[in-house]
C-alpha cells in the first residue's frame, strides 16, 4: 500500500471520474456527493505524505518507476521531493474544498464533476510526474477538461475565453514539446527520465549557435531550447506578456474553476521552470535569470498591480492580482539564495491558498448579489460582517501583513532578490505599496460607507461557504506564524537545485 | 551580556492582549449580546493591566540587577531559519523598553477604562476593543521585539488597527479615506523601513555575519563601516532607509499627511494611537539602533533637519485650526518633530524622555477633549464652545495641567523634557545654535495655539445653541479618573528627569547602559539657566499673546490673519496645500499608470493576440478556398489527366510480345547510356 501511494493518489480521482459517470444524470445530490467522497483519499494520502516525508533527503521519495514504453525508453515514473510535495498538497486541499464550492452548479451536473475530476487527476500527475513524457501527458490531459470547465459552464463570454486560454496554452505546449524532444534526442542513450536529463545536464551544449537570428544573441542550443520551455511555462505563470488569457478565463470560469486555476495550474509554470529548466539547463538558467526571471518577474509585480487598480470587476481585480503575486515567485527563483528561493517556492504555496480564499469569497457575493461591479456595492460590512470579517482576513494576507502567510513569502524573496539585484529588490517592494492601494480602495467601495439600499436584505455566508474557507484560512494565519511547516519540506530540495545552477553563474 | 537572563513571563505580557482581542474578536458579537458589555469590557481591560502588572515586575527585576546586565530575553521558538538568517520569536526588554512597556500598558490601560465609558453606547463596543487590544499587542511586539523583522510585524501590526479604528464608524466615507491614507501612507513608511531591514542583512551577511537581531547588530555594526553600495555608506543609506519608515509612522515630513486626518476616530483612539504610543514608534526606533544612527552622521543631520522643520511646520498650522481635535493633532506632529530633534543630536535619553512625558500630557489633552465633545454632544469646532469651565471642573483643570506641562511651564513634566532637547540641540556635539533657535521659536508656537484652544474652550461666553448648553454635563467616572491620574503624570512625570543643574537625571542614569555615558555638563551651568529662562520667556510671550488675544480679546487675532494679504493665514488654514498637490500628483499619476496599464492589456496585448487568432483564422478560411478552388481543382484535374493518360495508354496494350520487348530494351540501353554518361 505504501509504496504505491503516490499511484493511488493521482489515479483516484480517475476512478471517481469512472464512478460519477455510472451514476444517474438525475441524482445531483449523489453524484456532488461521490465527487466529494473521491477528493477525500487524494488529501488524506498528502497529509500522510507530509507527515512521512523525510525532510532531510533532498532526494525523490515514494519513488514508483515501471517501464512503459521501452521501445522509446519511456517508463511510468513518478515520485516527490520537498517541491512536489507542498504542491501535491495544496492540490488536494484546493481539490476537495472545490468540490463544496461546486455545490450549486445546475447545469450538467455529471459532466462537471467528471470533468473536474479528470482535472484533479491530471493536476496531481503533473506534479509527480518524472518521467518527460509522462508529465506532457499529464500536462495535456489536465488542459481538455479545463477547456471544457470554462466554456461550458462559464459565464456569457465563455467561449472566447475559452478558446484564447486553449489557445495560449496550446501554443505553449507545441514549444515545450518541440523542448522535450530536443532534450530526449540529444541525451544518450535517448531517455525522458528526468533524473537522468539532469545528470547529463552537462552535456547540452552551450557553444554559440550561429543560425540566424541567434548569431549575435551569443545563444546555444541549451539556451535555446531553455526559452522554449520557459515561454511554455511563463504562459501558465503568467508571465508579462502572456497573460492576458488569465483575467479573460477567470472572469468567466465558475468560482471553483477559478480557484483551481489560480491555486493549481499558475504555480505548474513556476513548478516546471525549477523542476525542468534549473536543473537541466544550468548554465542556460545562469545567463537567462536576470532578465527572464528577476527583471520580468519584477516588472509582473508592478504591472499586475497597477492593472489590478484599474478594474472595476471585482474577479479581474483578484486576477491581476494574481499576475502581481506571481510576479513574487519568479523574482525569488532569480536569486538562487536560499531565502529567495525558498520564499519563491513558500509563495506558491501561500498564493495558492490565499488567492483561493479571494475568489471564493468574490464566489459569494456574485452567488447573491448577481454581478461584480466593484462600484456597484457599497457597506456589505453591516449586511454581512462575517463575510467581511473573512474578507478583510483574506485581503490582508494578500497585502502582505505581517503575521499573516503571505508576509513571510514576500519578505523571504525580497530579502533574497536584495542580495543579488537590489534595485529588483527595491522594484519589488515597491509592489506592496500599489497592493495595499487597489486591496483598501476596494474594501472601502465594497464593504465601508453607507449600506447600498439595493444589499439590505443580502443572506449572511453560509455553512458550506464558511466550510470552503475556514481550512485556508487557518492554514494562512499558521503558515505566517510558524512559516517552518512548509519551509522544512523544501529546504534540502531547493539547496540541491541551488547547487546545480549556482556553479554557473558567472 | 552575551548570556541574557532567560524568563517565561515576557511572552504574557505581549500575548494577553492579543487573547483579549481574540476573545472580543471572534466571540465579542455575541457576549455583547448574550451577556453584556461589561463582559466585553472585562475581557478587555483584564489582560492590559495584567501585561502592566508584569511590566512593573519587569522593571523591578531590572532594577535588581546591575546596571550594565539590564536585560532579560523569552525566547519562544524559530521563527524564520534559512541560509544564514535566523529568526526567533522572542521577546526581550532593556532600560529602554522597559520605559516602553510601561508607556504602553499604564497609559494603554488608563485609556481602556476611559473607552469602557466614551464608547459605552456603541453598538460594536466588542470590534472597538478587539482592535484596542489588538494594537496594544501589536505594540507591545514592536517594542519587545528581539530583532528587527519581529519589530516590523509590530510595526504593521499598528498601522492596520490605526486603519481599523480610524475608519472604525465605517459608514461614513470620511472616515474610511482617512484609514485608507493613513494606511497607504504608512505603507510607503514600511517599504522603506524592509529595505533598511535587507541592507543590514546583507551587508551584515557579507562579513559571515548576517542577522536582523538588535543585540548582533549592535555587536557587528563596526563591520559595516566602510562598505558602500551606489557610492553611499551602508550605515547610511541604512539608516536613511530606516528613517523613512519612522517619518511614515510618526507622522514626519514629508509622509506627515495622514496624521491629522485620522482624527476621525474615536477620541480615546486618538490619545492611545495617534498621540501617546504608536506615533512615537519612530522615535523608539530610531534609539532602538542608536549605535547605527550615531555612526551615521549624514542620517543624524536629516533626522535633526527633518524633525526641527516637521515640529515648526506643523506648529504654524496648528495657529489656524478651529477643529478641537485637528489642533491637537497637529502639536503631536510638532512634538514628535522635537523628539527627532533630540535623536538627531544624539540625544536619544532625551528623545525618548520627552516620548514619555508627551505620552501622558498629550493623553490627557486628548481624552480631555473627547470629554469635551462628549458633552458637546460630538461638536468639534472650538468656535462654537467657550465658558465650558463651570460644566466640567474636572475635564477643565486636568486639560488646564496638561496645557501648562505641553507650553513648557516651569515644574511640570513639559517643561524638564523639552527643556532637555532644546540644550542638547545647543550643546550636543552634533547640535547647532541655530537648531536651538528655531526650537525655541516652536515652543512660543506651541505655547500660543495651545492657550488659544484652552481660552477658547474653557472661557469666555458659550458659543453653543441653547439645546448643548442645556445638555453640558461632566464626563461619568470611568472617563474622569484616567483624566486626574493622567494629569498627575504631567507633572510627576518629569521629576524623574529633572536637569543636571538640578542634581542630575534619574531616568538619564536608567538609559544609560542603553545610550552610554550621557552627555554631562558639556556647557557651562550658567549657560544653561541662561537658555533656560530664555526659553521659558518665549513661552509666555506665547501665551501672552494667547491671553490678550482670546481670553481679554484686546487683540484681535485679524491683526494677524491678514498680514501679508492674509497669504500667511491661508497657508496655514489649508495646511500648505500639501495634500492638494499629494493628491494630484502622487494618487492622480497612480491611477494613470494603472488605466495605462490597463489599456495596454486591452488594446495592444490582446490586439495582438486576438489579431493572431483572426489572421489563421482568415488563413484557414484562404486555405479552405485554396483547398475547394485549387488544390481540389488539381487533384480532379490529375485524375482526369491518369484517366485520360490511362485511356490512351490502354492502346499501348497490345498483346503484343514483340512490341514489350522492344519497350523494355529501349529503355534499358537509354538507362545504360545515362549511367555511363552522367555516374561514371
Amino acid at each position: 500500500m505504501t509504496e504505491n501511494v503516490l499511484t493511488y493518489m493521482t489515479f483516484f480521482p480517475l476512478a471517481g471520474m469512472a464512478a460519477v459517470l455510472l451514476l444517474p444524470s438525475k441524482s445531483h445530490n449523489l453524484i456532488r456527493w461521490v465527487a466529494a467522497l473521491f477528493t477525500v483519499p487524494p488529501l488524506l494520502f498528502a497529509v500522510w505524505l507530509y507527515r512521512n516525508f523525510d525532510p532531510a533527503n533532498p532526494g525523490l521519495q515514494f519513488v514508483e518507476k515501471i517501464p512503459w514504453i521501452p521501445a522509446y525508453n519511456i517508463d511510468y515514473f513518478i515520485g516527490v521531493d520537498g517541491v512536489s510535495i507542498s504542491m501535491v498538497l495544496l492540490t488536494a486541499l484546493l481539490c476537495f474544498l472545490c468540490i463544496f464550492a461546486s455545490w450549486g452548479i445546475e447545469k450538467g451536473v455529471k459532466g462537471y464533476f467528471a470533468l473536474f475530476l479528470l482535472l484533479d487527476t491530471g493536476m496531481m500527475g503533473v506534479f509527480v510526474a518524472l518521467d518527460f513524457f509522462l508529465f506532457y501527458i499529464f500536462w495535456e490531459l489536465m488542459l481538455l477538461p479545463m477547456y471544457f470547465l470554462i466554456g461550458v459552464w462559464g459565464g456569457p463570454r465563455r467561449e472566447y475565453a475559452a478558446i484564447k486560454f486553449f489557445l495560449y496554452t496550446l501554443f505553449g505546449s507545441v514549444l515545450m514539446l518541440l523542448a522535450i524532444l530536443a532534450l530526449y534526442f540529444s541525451s544518450e542513450p535517448h531517455t525522458f527520465d528526468m533524473t537522468k536529463l539532469i545528470a547529463q545536464s552537462g552535456k547540452y551544449g552551450t557553444e554559440p549557435l550561429t543560425i540566424w537570428p541567434f548569431d549575435q544573441w551569443r545563444w546555444g542550443f541549451q539556451h535555446i531550447v531553455w526559452m522554449a520551455l520557459f515561454i511554455g511555462f511563463a504562459i501558465k505563470i503568467p508571465a508579462f506578456p502572456f497573460h492576458t488569457w488569465l483575467p479573460d478565463a477567470h472572469v468567466e470560469a465558475p468560482t471553483a474553476i477559478s480557484v483551481i486555476l489560480a491555486g493549481v495550474l499558475l504555480k505548474m509554470g513556476t513548478y516546471g521552470i525549477l523542476r525542468v529548466n534549473f536543473p537541466m539547463l544550468p548554465q542556460a538558467t545562469a545567463d537567462l535569470a536576470y532578465y527572464f526571471l528577476g527583471a520580468l518577474g519584477a516588472w509582473n509585480i508592478i504591472y499586475g498591480a497597477l492593472c489590478a487598480m484599474a478594474q472595476k470587476d471585482l474577479k479581474k481585480l483578484v486576477a491581476y492580482s494574481s499576475v502581481s503575486h506571481m510576479g513574487y515567485v519568479m523574482l525569488g527563483m532569480a536569486t538562487f539564495t536560499p531565502q529567495g528561493i525558498s520564499g519563491a517556492v513558500l509563495q506558491m504555496f501561500n498564493h495558492g491558498t490565499i488567492t483561493g480564499m479571494l475568489f471564493l469569497l468574490v464566489g459569494v457575493i456574485y452567488d447573491r448579489a448577481h454581478h461584480r461591479d466593484i462600484d456597484g456595492f457599497g457597506g456589505l460590512a453591516a449586511v454581512m460582517p462575517v463575510y467581511t470579517g473573512v474578507t478583510a482576513l483574506a485581503f490582508f494576507a494578500s497585502m502582505g501583513l505581517p503575521g499573516l502567510s503571505g508576509f513571510i513569502s514576500e519578505v523571504l524573496v525580497l530579502l533574497g532578490a536584495w542580495q543579488k539585484y537590489p534595485i529588483l529588490s527595491i522594484l519589488g517592494a515597491s509592489g506592496v505599496v500599489l497592493t495595499a492601494g487597489y486591496f483598501l480602495w476596494t474594501i472601502q467601495r465594497v464593504y465601508l460607507g453607507p449600506t447600498n439600499e439595493k444589499y439590505k436584505t443580502l443572506p449572511e455566508i453560509n455553512g458550506r461557504e464558511l466550510f470552503t474557507l475556514i481550512p485556508l484560512g487557518i492554514i494562512v494565519i499558521i503558515l505566517g506564524v510558524y512559516p517552518h511547516a512548509i519551509l522544512d519540506l523544501l529546504r534540502s530540495s531547493l539547496d540541491q537545485i541551488n547547487q546545480i545552477v549556482i556553479p554557473h553563474l558567472s | 551580556m552575551d548570556h541574557p537572563i532567560q524568563t517565561d513571563y515576557l511572552r504574557w505580557i505581549v500575548l494577553l492582549p492579543l487573547l483579549g482581542a481574540a476573545a472580543n474578536g471572534l466571540l465579542g458579537a455575541t457576549l455583547q449580546k448574550k451577556i453584556g458589555k461589561w463582559a466585553i469590557s472585562l475581557f478587555a481591560c483584564a489582560p492590559v493591566l495584567i501585561s502592566f502588572l508584569l511590566s512593573l515586575k519587569a522593571l523591578l527585576d531590572l532594577l535588581a540587577l546591575k546596571p550594565e546586565e539590564r536585560f532579560l530575553i523569552d525566547r519562544l521558538y524559530p521563527w524564520l531559519s534559512l541560509g544564514s538568517l535566523h529568526v526567533d520569536v522572542a521577546f526581550w526588554i532593556d532600560p529602554l523598553s522597559t520605559v516602553m512597556i510601561l508607556v504602553v500598558t499604564g497609559i494603554g490601560g488608563l485609556i481602556h477604562v476611559y473607552s469602557t465609558g466614551y464608547m459605552h453606547e456603541d453598538k460594536s463596543y466588542w470590534r472597538y476593543f478587539a482592535f484596542l487590544n489588538l494594537f496594544t499587542f501589536a505594540m507591545l511586539l514592536l517594542v519587545t521585539g528581539d530583532n528587527l523583522l519581529l519589530m516590523f510585524v509590530g510595526w504593521e501590526g499598528v498601522g492596520l488597527c490605526s486603519y481599523a479604528l480610524i475608519g472604525f464608524w465605517y459608514h461614513d466615507h470620511v472616515n474610511t479615506r482617512a484609514g485608507n491614507k493613513a494606511f497607504i501612507v504608512n505603507r510607503v513608511g514600511d517599504f522603506g523601513f524592509v529595505l533598511g531591514i535587507f541592507l543590514i542583512f546583507w551587508s551584515l551577511d557579507q562579513q559571515g555575519h548576517g542577522t536582523v537581531v538588535f543585540r548582533e547588530i549592535e555587536k557587528f555594526a563596526s563591520l559595516m563601516k566602510g562598505q558602500e553600495i551606489w557610492g553611499v555608506g551602508v550605515v547610511t543609506l541604512a539608516t536613511l532607509f530606516l528613517f523613512i519608515g519612522a517619518t511614515g509612522k510618526s507622522a514626519q515630513i514629508p509622509l506627515h499627511v495622514w496624521l491629522p486626518d485620522a482624527m476621525q476616530g474615536p477620541t480615546p483612539v486618538s490619545a492611545l494611537i495617534h498621540a501617546a504610543t504608536m506615533v512615537t514608534a519612530g522615535v523608539y526606533m530610531v534609539s532602538r539602533l542608536h549605535f547605527l544612527y550615531s555612526a551615521a552622521p549624514e542620517t543624524l543631520m536629516v533626522v535633526a533637519v527633518v524633525g526641527m522643520a516637521t515640529a515648526l511646520f506643523s506648529a504654524t498650522i496648528a495657529l489656524a485650526q478651529n477643529d478641537i481635535k485637528r489642533v491637537l493633532a497637529y502639536s503631536t506632529v510638532s512634538q514628535l518633530g522635537y523628539m527627532f530633534l533630540a535623536a538627531g543630536v544624539a540625544a536619544y535619553g532625551a528623545a525618548i524622555f520627552h516620548l514619555m512625558t508627551h505620552a501622558f500630557f498629550k493623553a490627557c489633552l486628548f481624552l480631555g477633549s473627547g470629554s469635551v465633545i462628549h458633552a458637546m454632544g460630538g461638536e468639534q469646532d472650538m468656535r462654537k464652545m467657550g465658558g465650558l469651565r463651570h460644566a466640567m471642573p474636572y475635564t477643565f483643570w486636568t486639560f488646564a495641567i496638561a496645557v501648562l506641562a505641553i507650553a513648557g511651564t516651569p515644574l511640570t513634566a513639559g517643561f524638564f523634557s523639552k527643556d532637555e532637547i532644546l540644550w542638547q540641540a545647543f550643546s550636543s556635539p552634533h547640535s547647532s545654535p541655530l537648531l536651538w533657535v528655531l526650537g525655541v521659536t516652536g515652543a512660543g508656537l506651541t505655547a500660543f495655539y495651545m492657550f488659544r484652544q484652552f481660552f477658547l474652550v474653557f472661557f469666555g461666553e458659550c458659543r453653543a445653541d441653547s439645546h448643548t448648553r442645556a445638555h453640558l454635563h461632566e464626563s461619568p467616572k470611568a472617563m474622569v479618573m484616567p483624566l486626574v491620574l493622567l494629569a498627575i503624570g504631567s507633572i510627576a512625570a518629569g521629576w524623574i528627569g529633572l536637569p543636571s543643574i538640578f542634581g542630575g537625571s534619574r531616568f538619564a542614569e536608567w538609559l544609560e547602559p542603553v545610550f552610554g555615558a550621557h552627555h554631562e555638563a558639556h556647557g557651562p551651568a550658567a549657560l544653561e539657566e541662561i537658555l533656560m529662562v530664555v526659553s521659558v520667556g518665549v513661552a509666555a510671550l506665547g501665551f501672552y499673546l494667547a491671553y490678550l488675544m482670546y481670553y481679554k480679546s484686546r487683540l484681535a487675532p485679524e491683526r494677524f490673519s491678514s498680514l501679508a494679504g492674509g497669504l500667511l493665514y491661508r497657508l496655514f488654514y489649508n495646511k500648505y496645500y500639501i495634500d492638494e498637490i499629494y493628491q494630484f500628483f502622487f494618487v492622480g499619476g497612480t491611477l494613470l499608470l494603472a488605466r495605462i496599464g490597463a489599456w495596454i492589456d486591452r488594446y495592444i496585448i490582446d490586439f495582438i493576440v486576438d489579431g493572431s487568432a483572426k489572421t489563421t483564422a482568415f488563413i484557414s478560411w484562404f486555405n479552405g478556398l485554396f483547398d475547394n478552388h485549387v488544390v481540389d481543382w488539381l487533384v480532379n484535374k490529375i485524375a482526369d489527366t491518369t484517366f485520360e493518360a490511362g485511356d490512351k495508354f490502354r492502346k499501348v496494350q497490345t498483346g503484343n510480345i514483340n512490341g514489350y520487348l522492344y519497350v523494355i530494351l529501349g529503355a534499358v540501353l537509354l538507362a545504360m547510356i545515362v549511367k555511363l554518361r552522367y555516374w561514371s
